[in-house]
């Protein structure tokens, strides 16, 4: 098999798309021939569409693919040759981390791969261990040294490897080695029944449990034409959005500590644990863990709950404005944040990097939006978008989020009605379903294929699959001492990632 | 600036009252200090934290630890940004096999005396990740562990008390 770099011009998704019927979760599923595949590959790198997840499923390769310009999305599957297939990355860059992924995962054999090293597999794992070092990236220049840094960080974070190569203060290249916390959690889904499979999905990035559990039961129920009642609907939506003001104001602390304003960080903490403890009263979980399931949710909102979330958003508003109060007020923060980490458009676009890291660059795009999914095509809220792609953009982003998800939340408690708050699991046992649902750090992809009841395989795709590589082209440039701060300003997840 | 400051001032502590250390923790402790040895460090632990495996969620509610609801720091429970300033390791996450020598070397670095808590089920008995071909096993089958603090993840008081505990065993 050739690479089928002749292949020709990028094929535009929505052409093919024309005239086939999408299923209950909003994908358009065929097969491809290895040269659709390339083409449709090349139309990813010329913007026709953007890769959404890559993932192998026995001797299938599958691909996801959006075009929310034109409301299209697609799940292409090509037959491999024992394994082996045209690789995505061998035309469009962004594939390049998911391919070498599942290659170390499934052996299967990307043909033209640009970078053959291994991502995930460090060399470890029982009957595959060598001693063959990781090969860096060479670099080479006058005056150049190297800072490796971790796995084990300096502060309570996730473990992964970063190599600096600086002038002087001055970055010229990052390089990030990740994969340390990989639990084989597709590996552990395969077999495993729905129910422990929801709970797996929770733990895939703890951070983002809410999102997960609720990708995983819309994934589950389009493939078994399962229908969550409206109110389990409502209050998967609250969860989710007191995930997101939960996180994003914890980390614009976060973002102020880094630059030594402690205030601003002791006032951000206080108010998530505000809505830590309301999140615990109300659903029995502070951080909502094994609330959503499939069919609907496993808890359900008391009217006092009703009132502690009503009490909450006030609360919350007023440290919001306060902060963003203080923060402009400060030229000496600022001074951090303004021009430090940008990432251009350019990029953005390239890799569909989603949430605030890709609005902060201008890529109006947001899964409750661009895909609407209940409830939140009945919601009304704005999409904020800001152009500077800096620490500041990407700070002041998520502090325009927290607005729009109180917004939110006040409309979905004043829809909440009385009614079930679950549905049995219906007599259909198999069957493929997908969901996109956009977690507070940007979009996860969750697809699953049930068979006879039990899940056979499930893909999970992290928004930290496209940030991680714009953090790399973020620090660039910026002195070492601002890497704390940007890497906040992204907070990707590592465990997402790693799976 | 100066009206936030003001304010932070005049609104009052966001601190709660001390809680009492874990029964259970600190019989275990106890136990584990007892037989270990014991040595006076005075009424302090330096802690480093290890991610192990952990899927974010345990981290989350150690950071909360340190916010100025719990403030760790009060009863003298601070986290050191190197194991070679540390008295206590505490590791999250069923431990991967890709992290499990980052994992020792940290614990080598550490000096003695030197105590090993394992926060969170997956540390414990691996939690959902049991059976994984990546996940070595429980923090106990790689490093000696003096205290467990179950809980997916376990909520910041429980993390506070588990670790008084540690302490009160200790003075």
């Amino acid at each position: 098999m050739s690479d089928g770099r002749e292949a020709g011009e990028g094929l535009a998704l929505r052409d093919l798309a024309a005239g086939r019927t999408a299923g209950a979760d909003g994908y358009i599923r065929f097969p491809v021939d290895a040269e659709t595949w390339s083409r449709l590959c090349d139309g990813c790198a010329g913007g026709q569409q953007d890769l959404q997840a890559l993932w192998a499923d026995g001797g299938t390769m599958r691909l996801a693919l959006g075009d929310p310009g034109h409301g299209v999305r697609a799940i292409v599957s090509l037959a491999t040759d024992a394994g082996r297939y045209p690789s995505v990355a061998s035309r469009h860059r962004p594939a390049l981390r998911l391919e070498r992924a599942m290659r170390d995962l499934y052996g299967v054999e990307p043909v033209g791969l640009p970078d053959p090293r291994p991502w995930l597999d460090h060399g470890r794992w029982p009957g595959r261990q060598g001693d063959a070092p990781y090969p860096f990236l060479p670099v080479e220049g006058e005056g150049l040294h190297q800072i490796p840094v971790g796995p084990v960080h300096a502060g309570i974070i996730e473990p992964g490897h970063f190599r600096f190569t600086a002038n002087g203060e001055t970055v010229v290249r990052l390089e990030e080695r990740l994969g340390y916390v990989h639990k084989g959690v597709e590996g552990l889904m395969a077999g495993a029944s729905i129910g422990n499979g929801a709970r797996l999905a929770g733990r895939i990035s703890g951070d983002s449990t809410a999102a997960y559990a609720w990708a995983f039961a819309r994934a589950v129920e389009a493939a078994l034409g399962w229908i969550p009642p409206v109110r389990a609907v409502l209050l998967r939506a609250v969860m989710a959005e007191l995930e997101r003001v939960a996180h994003h104001i914890g980390d614009v602390g976060a973002i102020c500590n880094d630059a030594s304003v402690v205030a601003i960080h002791a006032s951000c903490a206080v108010q998530r644990e505000d809505v830590l403890a309301v999140a615990g009263a109300c659903f029995g979980h502070r951080l909502m863990m094994d609330c959503i399931v499939p069919g609907g949710v496993a808890v359900d909102l008391s009217p006092d709950g009703v009132g502690r979330i009503r009490g909450l958003l006030a609360r919350l508003e007023a440290t919001r404005s306060d902060v963003l109060r203080v923060y402009d007020s400060m030229p000496s923060l600022q001074d951090r944040t303004v021009t430090t980490g940008i990432v251009s458009p350019a990029l953005v676009r390239q890799y569909a990097a989603g949430g605030f890291v890709g609005r902060a660059s201008g890529r109006a795009f947001d899964a409750r939006k661009s895909f609407a999914y209940a409830p939140y095509d009945q919601v009304d809220f704005a999409l904020k978008v800001r152009g500077g792609g800096d620490v500041d953009a990407r700070l002041l982003v998520r502090l325009d989020e927290i607005g729009e998800s109180l917004a939110i939340l006040a409309q979905l408690l004043g829809r909440l009605a009385p009614g079930a708050i679950s549905t049995d699991l219906p007599a259909v046992s198999s069957g493929e379903g997908a969901a996109l649902v956009e977690a507070f750090r940007g979009d996860v992809f969750v697809d699953v294929r049930v068979l006879d009841g039990r899940l056979a395989r499930v893909h999970a795709r992290d928004a930290s699959w496209f940030q991680w590589p714009l953090l790399e082209a973020a620090i660039e440039g910026n002195i070492v001492a601002d890497f704390p701060l940007c890497n906040k300003s992204f907070n990707c997840s590592y465990s997402g990632h790693d799976l | 600036m100066r009206t936030f400051l003001l304010d932070a001032l005049t609104k009052g502590k966001a601190t709660i009252p001390a809680p009492g250390p874990d029964a259970a923790a600190l019989a275990e402790a106890a136990r584990a200090l007892g037989e270990r040895g014991r040595q006076r460090l005075g009424r302090s632990l330096a802690i480093r934290e290890i991610d192990a495996g952990s899927c974010n969620g345990c981290e989350l509610e150690i950071h909360a630890v340190n916010n100025p609801i719990y403030d760790a720091e009060r009863f003298g429970l601070r986290f050191v940004a190197s194991p070679r300033h540390a008295d206590v390791l505490l590791v999250t996450g069923p431990v991967t096999w890709n992290m499990r020598e980052a994992l020792l070397r940290t614990y080598h670095a550490t000096p003695e005396p030197k105590w090993v808590v394992a926060l969170g089920d997956c540390a414990v008995d691996c939690g959902v990740f049991a059976g994984s071909p990546a996940v070595v096993g429980p923090l106990a089958d790689i490093l000696p562990v003096d205290l467990h603090v179950p809980g997916c993840p376990p909520a910041p008081l429980a993390i506070v008390k588990a670790l008084l505990a540690l302490m009160e065993v200790q003075a």
